[in-house]
């Protein structure tokens, strides 16, 4: 252990806490983690009592070696990708602890927690209003987006 | 007032000084004509427009840095805080101590504070107890806490006010992160999520522990500090590390130490007759036919409060202006206050309305006024390219002054460069009066602007000749008779354009199309 750097050793701690006591509907993609340390597969389960209950979703977490003091790259992925206002249907997520509100103290169980409320308290599953333009010409990293947060209501 | 740092230009009317000590460039500089009691006569109206004196100071980087503590004290005279908590409060009002005055006194403190995001310096301390995500161990030795960030156990975990503690690697890596990566300095927080205490400055230079995070940390101190600051900003020129201090706010000519002149209102080179704004529509115009200005037409709108020019890459049409002293919050297609968008943004109906009619009309404008546009814009290219090359004409004349000075005396020759002086400065007032003249709508006293015009422009073309082609050593003294007052004509020119356009901004005679 004492071969790894510091962003390396963080991750692990992360990556055994979540497979030791994961959160509700929140699982590892273990294989995928085995292969490469910074980039991590979690599935997620859409909550019960919830618009997306019974659905089940795949996560892509890209870490650099600047984690944890530059956030995760964070995009849905897979064959479902949620129908959500802040959601893009090239897995991009609207979601500000993503990039400007990042703090270094926020894990990749807090934003998967995040990533699972931010879905649960929708009332309407729609795609963004500018879904298909911004698909269009988008970078393929998310952070490159300037996002402007505007709702915290769903 | 010291007369040897006091400099004035004759045509404006404006002087200015240089700041010598750092003790002295606090004070104003007022005309002393100002002073003085004089009666009006009532046969020169125009004296107010012709002569009104506008007072700046050019300030170094250190005497940004030595008017930062000072307003730092004369705030801390009334407040009594630490000059760190201070600071970031007069970062929240952008250095207007009135309106700092003026929330302090009439909130709460613990609101006060906490709208500036600094802890309450005057609440118990015993709420702000380490609340760091620590594990003690109980044996009674030194005891182990494991950092927030890292998620080692550490001997010292380090923190601000809030009480949120981490391990002292961490906060060096988290300020050189902040500082040299993303540019920030004033807006960086404690690192705890959703703990939004900004980290001071004497505490930065403690956590972060390193020579150039810190001077880096301060050089975006003061940029900041100056840009927030509508009192300051910065001489544009390439490489110039100065700013320039005014008493209020306007676009007025101002030269900075380093020679450069320019507008205090834009940032421009100085640009009389034309007002900022439309010297901006006129920029941005000359460059629409090029491939980036296309894009920039398509791409950008400008801030609706601040007029910053701002892109839109993607997400959603909130849009919050970036430029530090603006923050506005605005709605990207109708261009209109936030606000009563709430929250059903996406429903902005004003949408195709407005942006058809917009481009629609901006199509049709473009077609017919393609024509007149080419007429002033040739004008004013010409006028410009004639500059620069008035430019060369400065070291020509140096050539000759040097043969000169066989017959006359170095003062005696100086004439010549002079004026070289006022053909640059007719070449530069003519130049930005096709862009004034381009917007104006026609009525009688645009008809009075382009006679001056035309008859500055005739006087400039004589000179410009006189000082290309009839300079020779034979015919000294005719030659400096003719340069003499020709230059002296030239300037009178100018002066009756620029206070006949002033006179008509007092006056609104002007009437500009939009």
């Amino acid at each position: 252990m004492s071969s790894m750097s510091p962003s390396e050793r963080r991750l692990h701690k992360e990556l055994m806490s979540l497979i030791k006591e994961p959160p509700p509907g929140v699982t590892v993609d273990t294989e995928s983690v085995q292969q490469n340390l910074s980039e991590w597969k979690i599935n997620i389960k859409g909550f019960e009592g919830t618009l997306y209950e019974g659905e089940d979703f795949q996560l892509l977490f890209k870490f650099n070696n600047k984690y944890p003091f530059d956030s995760p790259e964070v995009t849905f992925i897979g064959t479902n990708i949620p129908v959500h206002p802040h959601v893009y249907s090239n897995g991009h997520i609207c979601l500000s602890i993503l990039t400007e509100d990042w703090s270094p103290a926020l894990s990749v169980q807090s934003v998967c927690l995040s990533i699972a409320s931010m879905l649960s308290s929708c009332r309407e599953k729609k795609r963004p209003p500018d879904n298909t333009l911004y698909v269009k010409t988008c970078n393929k990293n998310p952070k490159k987006t300037k996002w402007w947060y505007h709702d915290d209501s769903v | 007032m010291n007369s040897d740092d006091e400099y004035s230009d004759e045509d404006h009317g404006d002087s200015y000084r240089l700041a010598n000590s750092p003790s002295s460039y606090m004070t104003c500089v007022e005309s002393d004509e100002d002073t003085c009691t004089e009666i009006d006569l009532p046969e020169r109206p125009k004296r107010p427009i012709e002569i009104d004196e506008f007072a700046y100071t050019v300030l170094t980087a250190d005497q940004i840095v030595q008017h930062q503590r000072n307003i730092i004290d004369e705030v801390n005279n009334v407040l009594h805080l630490s000059p760190q908590v201070t600071r970031i409060i007069l970062n929240h009002y952008k250095w207007d101590k009135e309106t700092l005055f003026e929330r302090y006194f009439e909130s709460s403190p613990q609101e006060f504070f906490h709208r500036a995001h600094v802890v309450n310096p005057f609440a118990t301390p015993s709420k702000h107890s380490l609340k760091s995500s620590a594990t003690t161990t109980t044996t009674g030795k030194p005891r182990e806490q494991l950092c927030g960030i890292c998620y080692c156990p550490c001997e010292e975990l380090k923190g601000l006010a809030c009480g949120h503690a981490f391990c002292a690697a961490c906060w060096k890596q988290y300020l050189a992160n902040k500082t040299c990566s993303e540019g920030l300095a004033h807006s960086i927080t404690c690192p705890a999520a959703d703990c939004d205490i900004l980290v001071d400055d004497v505490s930065f230079v403690r956590l972060a522990d390193d020579a150039e995070v810190t001077a880096r940390y301060q050089q975006l101190i003061t940029n900041t500090f100056v840009e927030c600051n509508s009192l300051m900003r910065w001489c544009p020129a390439p490489s110039c590390t100065h700013a320039i201090k005014v008493s209020y706010c306007e676009p007025r000519a101002v030269r900075c130490s380093c020679g450069h002149e320019f507008c205090f209102g834009c940032g421009e080179n100085w640009h009389e007759p034309v007002s900022c704004s439309w010297l901006k529509r006129w920029l941005k115009k000359n460059n629409e036919d090029s491939e980036t200005s296309n894009w920039i037409a398509q791409h950008t709108k400008e801030c609706p409060k601040c007029n910053v020019t701002i892109e839109k890459d993607g997400g959603c049409n909130h849009m919050v202006c970036k430029n530090p002293s603006c923050r506005y919050d605005f709605c990207w297609v109708c261009l209109g206050s936030w606000e009563p968008h709430g929250s059903s943004w996406y429903s902005c109906n004003r949408y195709d309305e407005e942006e058809g009619k917009q481009a629609r009309q901006a199509q049709e404008r473009y077609r017919s006024s393609m024509a007149r546009y080419l007429h002033y814009y040739n004008r004013y290219m010409n006028h410009m390219l004639s500059m620069r090359m008035e430019h060369k004409l400065y070291a020509n004349v140096q050539a000759k002054m040097t043969d000169m000075q066989e017959n006359m005396s170095w003062i005696e020759v100086q004439f010549l460069k002079e004026a070289v002086d006022v053909l640059c400065q007719c070449r530069a007032t003519l130049m930005y009066s096709y862009v004034f003249a381009f917007y104006l709508r026609n009525n009688n006293q645009k008809i009075i602007f382009e006679d001056n015009q035309r008859d500055m422009e005739m006087a400039t073309e004589k000179i410009s000749e006189c000082l290309e082609r009839e300079i020779t050593v034979q015919n000294l003294y005719e030659v400096k008779q003719k340069v003499l007052d020709l230059s002296h004509y030239c300037r009178k020119r100018r002066t009756v354009l620029l206070v006949h356009v002033r006179e008509g901004y007092e006056k609104d005679w002007w009437d500009f199309i939009e």
